[in-house]
């Protein structure tokens, strides 16, 4: 049975005496591989070029504010136990009189931490959560020296403010912005 | 009384091309790290280093560095002299063929004629032999020294490959030697001069000799001595620092000096190509200049191509390269020779 019409017969007849010199063969190496000197470079030069994603790309979690800037998420760990990595630990707090611009609901996330290294950025936590408090970004995790400092805090996940830093916010949504509602 | 008889000018203009040489050997071996790199990628797609310096002009500096800073290991139970000596050997070797290459035409400068070459001695060819030769025992001591069995592997692989190398490049020689009837550097230049270049006469003695070269440098497809992934970097793979550093530096002399000489052997050297320099009327110390730089073009010429092959060819089987060395290119020098013999003897008749 044939699949494709690219199989081809392996010729297995004993080399002649100009084949085992080899010189032949390797003229028409080095004459691709010429070509090649010539040809359009593949390389990204990464810290000034990006590749760009495409929109489903699951890069870095942020955690989600809304219009007015105030965190969505409640701290309810849907998150944590969707996630097949356990990267994701968060603790609970409740919200005191005055803080109604800080937070949006009367619980949040006092401490919320994801574990770069242990995250495999399938997204669940994303599917999981009821509150569209986290998201997925374009970026990638940046590299680091130490193990401490792929433990994203609450600090280096949150999105900027969207009054204070309405260009912050923006470039943090990304291209998501239209999922963002 | 006999020391004011002493040529003073003499000793020290020798000194001054001396220094010069290898001064010029090293920059070029130096850029040839960085020229590797670039022809890699660029045979494959890539760009290649660019980010020290503009183009990445600095990138062998950096190289240079690093090396210099990492730390020295010596195993403790390697032989230690030997050890260091390795090393040592391969880079003199390395560096003692460009005594007797003439680099270029005579200058004349102070009422003087100083010719470009430090020693035209009458053995000139026979003493590059000699020291490539030599060579093996930078490998064959630094693998032998680093008591370690890959080490061990790859300098019998070397040693066996070069021995079995230099026997077609050898006989690859002879034939242009019986054109020349001398074995001196300098004559060997001036007859190309006079009846034109050697590959003309010698197309199959360059191709023999130009693979031995290749065999004799450790290049790619015949690196077996240093197999990356089948000996984890032989010979030199206890090495660290410097001495690495070293035994990298000399392979790309060596690839610089087995252009010169092939420059000088079979296309005619400092000779500029399709033109009858003599004809100009300029100035003397101008066309030595010129002539300098177009032996200069001719090695690099021949630098690239080793690398073009570097990045095209797969490294051959032990075997076959046995195969390739005694049952080909030892019957095919052979040939050229009897053939070679033949001609100038009923030419002269």
């Amino acid at each position: 049975m044939q699949l494709t019409d690219r199989a081809k017969l392996v010729d297995r007849k004993a080399m002649t005496w100009l084949e085992k010199l080899y010189l032949w063969n390797i003229a028409k190496g080095m004459w691709i591989t010429l070509t090649h000197l010539f040809k359009r470079k593949a390389t990204i030069q990464y810290p000034e070029q990006k590749r760009t994603f495409s929109k489903v790309f699951r890069g870095l979690q942020i955690l989600n504010r809304d219009e007015e800037g105030r965190e969505r998420c409640t701290a309810c760990g849907l998150c944590a136990v969707a996630c097949p990595a356990e990267a994701i630990t968060m603790e609970a707090a409740e919200r005191q009189p005055g803080e109604e611009h800080l937070y949006k609901e009367e619980k949040y996330a006092a401490k919320y931490e994801i574990n770069m290294l242990r995250c495999i950025f399938c997204g669940y936590c994303e599917e999981a959560c009821p509150k569209d408090a986290i998201y997925l970004s374009q970026t990638f995790a940046p590299s680091n020296y130490g193990r401490e400092g792929f433990i994203y805090k609450k600090e280096d996940l949150l999105i900027p403010h969207p009054q204070e830093d309405p260009e912050g916010y923006k470039k943090a949504l990304g291209e998501k912005s239209t999922k963002v509602q | 009384m006999h020391l004011l008889v002493i040529d003073w000018f003499y000793i020290i203009e020798k000194l001054l091309l001396i220094g010069l040489v290898v001064t010029l050997s090293m920059v070029v071996a130096m850029y040839a790290t960085y020229a590797e790199r670039k022809v890699a990628a660029f045979l494959q797609d890539r760009i290649g280093p660019n980010r020290a310096g503009i183009f990445g002009l600095l990138q062998p500096l950096a190289d240079g560095g690093k090396l210099f800073f990492k730390e020295e290991i010596i195993p403790m139970m390697s032989s230690k002299f030997l050890f260091i000596l390795g090393p040592c050997l391969a880079m003199i070797t390395a560096l003692l063929t460009s005594a007797v290459i003439p680099w270029s035409s005579s200058l004349h400068l102070f009422g003087r004629d100083i010719p470009m070459q430090i020693a035209d001695i009458n053995i000139g060819i026979l003493f590059i032999f000699g020291v490539v030769s030599l060579g093996v025992y930078g490998i064959m001591i630094g693998g032998w020294a680093s008591n370690n069995k890959f080490s061990l592997l790859a300098a019998i692989r070397g040693a066996s490959q070069m021995v079995s190398y230099e026997l077609p490049m050898g006989l690859a020689l002879i034939a242009v030697l019986m054109l020349v009837g001398d074995l001196k550097m300098s004559s060997i230049i001036s007859n190309q001069l006079a009846n034109g270049w050697h590959i003309i006469y010698q197309p199959l003695g360059f191709l023999i000799f130009f693979i031995c070269a290749l065999a004799e440098c450790n290049r790619t497809p015949f690196d077996l001595a240093e197999a990356e992934n089948e000996l984890n970097f032989g010979y030199h793979q206890e090495y660290s620092s410097m001495k690495l550093g070293f035994y990298l530096f000399a392979e790309y002399i060596n690839m610089f000096m087995s252009g010169v000489v092939m420059a000088t052997l079979y296309f005619g050297g400092y000779d500029i190509p399709f033109v009858n320099e003599a004809g100009w009327g300029l100035n003397q110390n101008l066309l030595a200049v010129i002539g300098f730089v177009v032996l200069m073009g001719k090695a690099f010429f021949f630098i690239f191509v080793f690398m073009w092959i570097r990045w095209t060819i797969p490294r051959f089987r032990f075997d076959q390269l046995m195969k390739l060395g005694w049952r080909t290119l030892i019957p095919l020098a052979l040939f050229n020779m009897v053939v070679t013999a033949a001609v100038v003897l009923w030419l002269n008749r």
